[in-house]
């Protein structure tokens, strides 16, 4: 038994297929504390997690603190609004002020693709990316895929299609990066205006969304935010959902046992129809529990855990 | 009465097609003899054996911040990089605080530079009042004051209409309009460009169509008015394309690329994990760009090598990615990354190199140099080709250290520059061109140092 290579968890992408494995194996063994009467196992008793949020964040943010306290370490949140940043203060200065406190990781989110990267460059805590600009969200990915794993049985060979804003999202990258490492084969559906240049090279990108949605084992809805009508993106959310959203109707063209996911907050009516998020393929809610497991698993292999290890 | 002889270099100066060893003889600020065995009576020599010589270096895009972000370059560091780079004379961009847009302005840049500066400075004015794109800024004034350019670099001109009176105006004082070309719509926020590597960077991508359209505007609006429009740091395929149909149809159009554009690609900004010195404006381009860019420098569409030196504070560049400033230094590393890059890989001669940095700048602004004709300005640059030498930007002239060129060990380096007879710079660590006097010639060691 080894111990995770990895000092920081800054995305998907430099990750190997045994990383991931270990991440989601952890992951699997640690789900169990959950379900257990007292919820809380000693293993990072003594440890200090800083969770800095720079952006709005219910579920990750949530997800990071419950984690945390199950597995019994020391944690505090800073959200922008509450905290200097409002008055001016860098990134920088921030992280070197928190640092000074010994912690021992930082969870960041931001609206700056790379600023974890940043912080690993000028900080001595573990630096894990709670989701950066349009770049990364791994920890969305772990819990996508163990929540995959978990309802198929394997990864591997699964068809699995990302419906929605490609352009802007880090969920959609991350996933990409997972799912393909773990030897499933991912299709992207947008409409052109959301599909970054480059993308059709690393998964076949479609602009229809029955076209995605046969035969696939699980569909990833991605939220479309409203701003993007501003942009000049899309012309209207009516017809966003006219072509993009996907319904009970749509449904029909999809493999009977396929699951629906989405990473949230979701828009009811635009990307997804209530009958669908509410609906038996519907799997958001596990994904919610997963993310608590999966957060578990990173803390603990980057916080000096071996994977698998009982608690 | 001074005079200088540089002795037994070898002496390129495509101006008149020299490429061969000579003297150069400069006296009271000006070239008086170039040839063999030139007499150094009552001269300073300094001796090139082994060196290459040419007319000074200018660089056709500079950022000196001064009036107004002293705080990241000033006239005298800025011009300290250029000598310490191998400039002779730097064109100073005019987005300083405030802008030059007004002869006041140029003038007391000009006497900052007259008494702080180390090599000559050219200011540039602004196109418009205030770079803000709208009404056209007094170009008789700015001419009259010493500007020998117009352009609103950094802030590109959006408007067609206004670069059309541009163009046409500055004819009235044989001015050339610099243009920086980006279409802003297309660039809103973006701080790369866009292609693969931004969309797996989740970075806003700032397409190079943004550029080509403009350069695309700007060569028939030249050709419209018959005015002289000049690229500013042409970074894609695009854009060379347009320029060289442009040329080819007899428009009034130049163009300049920087080093960086010349040797990297957008792939550095994903290897350095967004290192906030890969980020510039125009952004580092495409390999097909870059090559593009390169095929532009060799068949002559491309006339010049400029640095677009842009200084900034380590807090302007300490910062996330996409909040840093763009821009890096580039007055104290172009001549060596050209000469390890471009002239020892074989992609341009020596003389094609001195064409570049030298006799083009100073003939599509119409400056005094360029050239060793007699009479010319005493400005020389020598370069060693076989120093080697490691790229630190802790020991930089220059106030910014914000350079993607650390640690890069480079060959082939300036050693020495003379600004109007005067040695400004020359690199100490190699010990030459040594200062010696003639004492055959000379009655006296006092005398041989010149008066």
């Amino acid at each position: 038994m080894t111990r995770f290579r990895h000092r920081h968890l800054l995305g998907i992408e430099p990750l190997s297929r045994e990383d991931v494995l270990a991440i989601l194996d952890t992951a699997d063994g640690l789900r169990e504390v959950l379900d257990r009467p007292i919820k809380k196992v000693p293993a990072l008793r003594g440890k200090t997690v800083v969770n800095l949020f720079y952006e709005a964040s219910t579920r990750t943010r949530a997800s990071f603190e419950v984690a945390e306290k199950v597995l019994s370490a020391d944690s505090l949140t800073i959200a922008t609004a509450t905290s200097s940043v409002t008055k001016g203060e860098t990134l920088l200065d921030t992280a070197r002020n928190l640092e000074a406190m010994n912690p021992d990781m930082i969870v960041v989110r931001h609206a700056s693709s790379g600023a974890p990267h940043f912080l690993a460059r000028h900080c001595k805590s573990a630096i894990v990316n709670a989701g950066d600009g349009a770049h990364e969200h791994p920890t969305q990915a772990l819990l996508d895929a163990l929540t995959l794993r978990q309802k198929k049985g394997r990864l591997e060979g699964l068809t699995v299609a990302i419906v929605g804003d490609l352009l802007h999202s880090r969920v959609a990258r991350s996933n990409l990066w997972l799912l393909t490492k773990l030897g499933a084969s991912v299709r992207l559906c947008a409409p052109p205006t959301l599909v970054p240049p480059g993308l059709g090279a690393l998964a076949p990108v479609t602009h229809d969304i029955d076209e995605a949605v046969r035969g696939a084992d699980a569909i990833m809805m991605l939220r479309i935010q409203s701003e993007r009508m501003a942009g000049g993106f899309v012309p209207s959310l009516r017809e966003y959902h006219a072509r993009y959203g996907l319904t009970a109707a749509r449904m029909r063209h999809a493999k009977k046992d396929a699951l629906i996911m989405h990473p949230g907050p979701m828009n009811r009516g635009v990307e997804i129809a209530s009958e669908v998020a509410d609906g038996p393929w519907s799997v958001i809610l596990d994904q919610v529990t997963n993310g608590v497991a999966v957060r578990m698993a990173v803390l603990y292999l980057l916080l000096g855990g071996a994977p698998e290890a009982s608690l | 009465m001074s005079a200088i002889v540089v002795k037994g270099g070898r002496v390129v100066d495509p101006a008149h097609d020299i490429d061969g060893p000579a003297d150069v003889r400069i006296e009271n600020g000006r070239i008086v003899a170039v040839g063999k065995r030139i007499p150094t009576r009552g001269a300073t020599v300094l001796e090139a054996r082994g060196r290459v010589v040419c007319p000074g270096f200018i660089d056709l895009h500079t950022h000196l911040r001064e009036p107004g972000r002293e705080d990241k370059e000033t006239i005298a560091t800025g011009t300290r990089a250029a000598a310490a780079g191998g400039f002779t004379a730097v064109c100073a961009m005019p987005n300083t605080e405030p802008v030059n847009d007004t002869a006041g302005i140029t003038r007391a840049i000009l006497e900052r530079a007259r008494t702080d500066g180390a090599v000559r400075v050219y200011p540039i004015g602004a196109i418009t009042r205030g770079s803000k794109g709208e009404e056209l800024a007094e170009y008789g004034d700015l001419r009259e004051a010493g500007c020998v350019a117009v352009s609103d670099d950094g802030r590109p001109v959006a408007s067609a209409r206004v670069m059309r009176r541009a163009l046409e105006y500055a004819q009235a004082f044989g001015l050339t309009v610099i243009d920086h070309c980006e279409e802003p719509s297309l660039t809103e926020k973006a701080p790369m460009n866009e292609g693969p590597v931004a969309t797996l960077l989740g970075l806003r991508g700032w397409p190079g169509a943004a550029e080509a359209v403009m350069v695309e505007r700007d060569v028939l609006l030249a050709e419209l008015t018959g005015g002289k429009v000049h690229i500013a740091h042409i970074s894609t395929a695009a854009s060379v394309d347009a320029v060289r149909r442009g040329k080819r149809r007899g428009v009034r159009v130049t163009a300049e690329a920087t080093p960086h554009h010349l040797l990297l690609t957008d792939q550095v900004v994903r290897d350095t994990e967004y290192d906030t010195a890969t980020k510039m404006n125009p952004p580092l381009r495409a390999e097909a760009d870059r090559l593009a860019v390169i095929e532009g420098l060799r068949d002559g569409t491309i006339d010049c090598i400029a640095t677009d030196h842009a200084p900034h504070t380590v807090d302007d560049k300490k910062v996330e990615f996409d909040q840093a400033a763009f821009g890096i230094v580039g007055l104290e590393t172009a001549v060596a990354l050209c000469l390890d890059r471009l002239v020892r890989t074989g992609i341009v001669s020596v003389p094609r190199l001195v064409e570049l940095l030298s006799t083009h700048p100073a003939r599509v602004l119409g400056l005094p140099g360029g050239s060793l004709a007699l009479g010319a300005p005493g400005d020389l640059t020598i370069l060693d080709l076989d120093r080697e030498r490691t790229v630190d930007p802790a020991r930089f002239q220059s106030k910014g250290r914000n350079t993607p060129y650390g640690g890069w060990t480079l060959r082939g380096w300036p050693v020495a520059t003379i600004v109007g007879g005067t040695v400004a710079w020359q690199d100490t660590a190699v010990g030459a061109p040594r200062r010696r006097s003639d004492r055959r010639r000379a009655p006296s060691r006092r005398r041989a140092g010149g008066s």
